[in-house]
């Protein structure tokens, strides 16, 4: 293999999937990015800022932590990556802090995002602030209702979140009003994008502004265990973002075991289920060409998970091409394995884990890791947001 | 002649309607674009109705989501446009929606039944210009059909005379930022200032601008500076909860064309 799976090609294609579908209102916006993207992220003085802002802002590195508990009970050495100790509780905020100096750089006004679970919304309402710029958010109606304290932190932080009543009312129907707002704003405002999704340059973009945690990953188990490499990295996916970042430094590394968690919702097969690598086929959803859930007739349809942030109908282009070449290998947990997951982690290391996360904590039982394997659990996010969820589910969850 | 070229070479001020096939019933296609035609439209833009519309707004979204609930698919439409060309002999007859369905449905599957049924052109925002130069242009006219492109106010003077090298039917300008039916008023002098610019390149094809062209006063405005117009929003919302939609569409063709 002399090809790297980091690198997209020019059209942002890996393998089949990805490319740019946009309509002519969205070409100059997102040439734009295309022709400046990897430029200005080269550029010294971007770099700079971009470290200090990761330093003492998010407050990175996060540490890897040895979950010793955990690790008895599965009868394995897991690490936890803990991006849950992110500002803002998820790394979201990775990608947002790099965008948002990117923004600036070419010369935008006003921010734009979408948001489903509200940590990106919230990771974006949040750099705004600090950058002192303008920022909506986009939010299907149902994730209001289900996020509510992310809506109160993002107006806390100054943002206005608008409401999406279109489609299914979740992260699909947002990112679609977010697109309609950018068509409506070429000129002044940057479209911050949450996940590895949306036509080319953006998931190489996203991807490259979360790889610091597989960077980070490298250093530490070095440090901690003598190799840079592990047996495994698990992370749940509903675009992919934190998987991506979590993968990055590790996918051309093929002794590693990449292992993508889906949300299978009440079970793949149910109907209710956001398990696109299994339920997808190839299409057309937000720009990119990949893996989407959709009907015979290739209407996108609306996919099922307790988890707000995982239920997507389409994966990143690139973990599209990772399933398809056997580079990644993709697993699927139900509602009520993750909530049993967050109450293990919960009682066993003192972390509550979001809802998304518990879905890659759950993994751990079927990857047929042994007593000698390191297993890296990416830690994406932290539980607060899910309290209202996990009250809810307490019968589940004891 | 094609009934597209045929059409721009005898008539001026073309107005070109479109509506979402499938609204407001699923079987209102072919009386609608009979009537649209029988009461003055001069081209027919047919929407293939999509769960995802980005480039349309709420008027366009909204008619989609009842096509869909009404059963509105690719295979139902080809069917329904089976009578086509006894209903309207002579209009041209475009198609226009997002790629996704069109892929599912298989591209090459697709153009066939298009040309088969009497389509005359595809317009499809989110086919990417390079793969539409690299593997669709010569599909499209293997089956004699002509594709359509979009111009915005930020579309760069080199890439205008790309698309229109690549089109043999009309440019399709956008008349401002923002989605179908937008009500936010873009500056006139900044869009009149547009419209001359395109007019003053000599583009080979014709041009009808659209998006935000709602009544007569609309119409005529636009007439002055390109070949006619597109309305589709503004007529869709006419079939709004009316007994007898294609009387409506007659009477909103009449109101811009009188």
């Amino acid at each position: 293999m002399t090809t790297s799976f980091q690198q997209p090609t020019a059209r942002g294609y890996y393998g089949e999937y990805g490319g740019a579908f946009v309509p002519e209102m969205l070409y100059p916006n997102v040439e734009e990015l295309r022709t400046q993207y990897l430029e200005i992220l080269a550029d010294p003085a971007y770099q700079a800022e971009l470290q200090l802002l990761l330093r003492d802002y998010v407050g990175r590195p996060t540490p890897l932590f040895e979950a010793r508990r955990l690790s008895e009970k599965y009868g394995t050495r897991v690490f936890l990556k803990r991006e849950d100790l992110c500002h803002t509780g998820a790394h979201k905020i990775n990608n947002t802090v790099g965008q948002i100096l990117l923004a600036k750089r070419l010369g935008k006004q006003r921010i734009i995002a979408e948001t489903g679970a509200g940590q990106h919304g919230v990771a974006t309402a949040t750099v705004c602030a600090l950058m002192g710029l303008p920022c909506v958010v986009y939010m299907g109606a149902t994730d209001i209702e289900r996020q509510a304290p992310n809506v109160a932190r993002m107006r806390l932080l100054g943002a206005e979140v608008r409401r999406v009543t279109s489609g299914s009312q979740t992260l699909k129907d947002a990112t679609n009003e977010a697109i309609r707002d950018w068509i409506a704003n070429p000129v002044d405002t940057h479209y911050i994008i949450g996940s590895v999704v949306g036509p080319h340059p953006y998931p190489d973009l996203v991807a490259r502004l979360q790889a610091v945690i597989s960077e980070e990953m490298r250093a530490q188990l070095l440090e901690k265990t003598g190799s840079e490499l592990p047996a495994f990295v698990v992370a749940c996916v509903g675009g992919g973002s934190n998987a991506a970042g979590a993968f990055y430094h590790f996918l051309d590394e093929p002794a590693v075991r990449l292992v993508a968690v889906e949300a299978a919702g009440h079970g793949i097969y149910s109907g209710h289920s956001a398990a696109t690598s299994v339920l997808g086929k190839p299409g057309i959803i937000h720009g990119s060409r990949t893996l989407l859930m959709q009907d015979e007739h290739g209407q996108i349809t609306e996919p099922y998970s307790l988890s707000a942030g995982l239920d997507y109908p389409g994966i990143g282009p690139l973990h599209a091409h990772l399933g398809a070449v056997g580079r990644a290998e993709f697993m699927s947990i139900t509602d009520d394995e993750a909530l049993a997951a967050v109450s293990e982690l919960s009682r066993l290391e003192g972390i509550i884990p979001a809802l998304e996360t518990a879905h890659a904590l759950a993994a751990l039982g079927q990857l047929g890791a042994g007593p000698d394997d390191v297993v890296v659990v990416n830690l994406s996010g932290r539980g607060d947001k899910d309290l209202e969820t996990y009250l809810k589910n307490m019968d589940k969850l004891i | 002649m094609n009934r597209i070229t045929h059409a721009f070479r005898s008539k001026k001020n073309l107005l070109n309607t479109y509506f979402t096939a499938g609204y407001p019933s699923l079987h209102d296609t072919i009386p609608l674009a009979k009537a649209l035609v029988e009461s003055g439209a001069d081209i027919l833009e047919i929407g293939m109705p999509f769960s995802d519309p980005l480039a349309d707004g709420p008027v366009i979204q909204g008619s989609s989501t009842v096509a869909l609930a009404n059963g509105m698919n690719l295979p139902v439409l080809f069917e329904q446009l089976q009578n086509l060309r006894t209903a309207v002999p002579d209009a041209p007859v475009l198609l226009m929606g997002y790629l996704n369905p069109v892929l599912q449905f298989g591209v090459e599957a697709f153009l066939k039944r298009a040309a088969e049924v009497g389509v005359d052109g595809l317009i499809l925002p989110d086919l990417p210009l390079d793969e539409y130069e690299e593997t669709y242009h010569a599909l499209f006219q293997q089956h004699g059909l002509k594709a359509v492109f979009l111009i915005t106010p930020q579309t760069s003077e080199a890439r205008i005379r790309r698309l229109d090298a690549l089109s043999d039917a009309f440019l399709y300008l956008v008349s401002g930022p923002g989605t179908t039916g937008g009500t936010t008023r873009p500056d006139a002098d900044a869009q009149q200032q547009y419209f001359e610019r395109v007019a003053d390149l000599n583009l080979k094809n014709p041009r009808l601008i659209g998006f935000g062209i709602a009544n007569k006063a609309g119409f005529d405005r636009a007439c002055q500076y390109a070949d006619g117009a597109i309305i589709g929003s503004a007529l869709i919302q006419a079939l709004q909860e009316v007994d007898d939609a294609p009387a409506a569409a007659a009477r909103f063709v009449r109101g811009i064309k009188s």
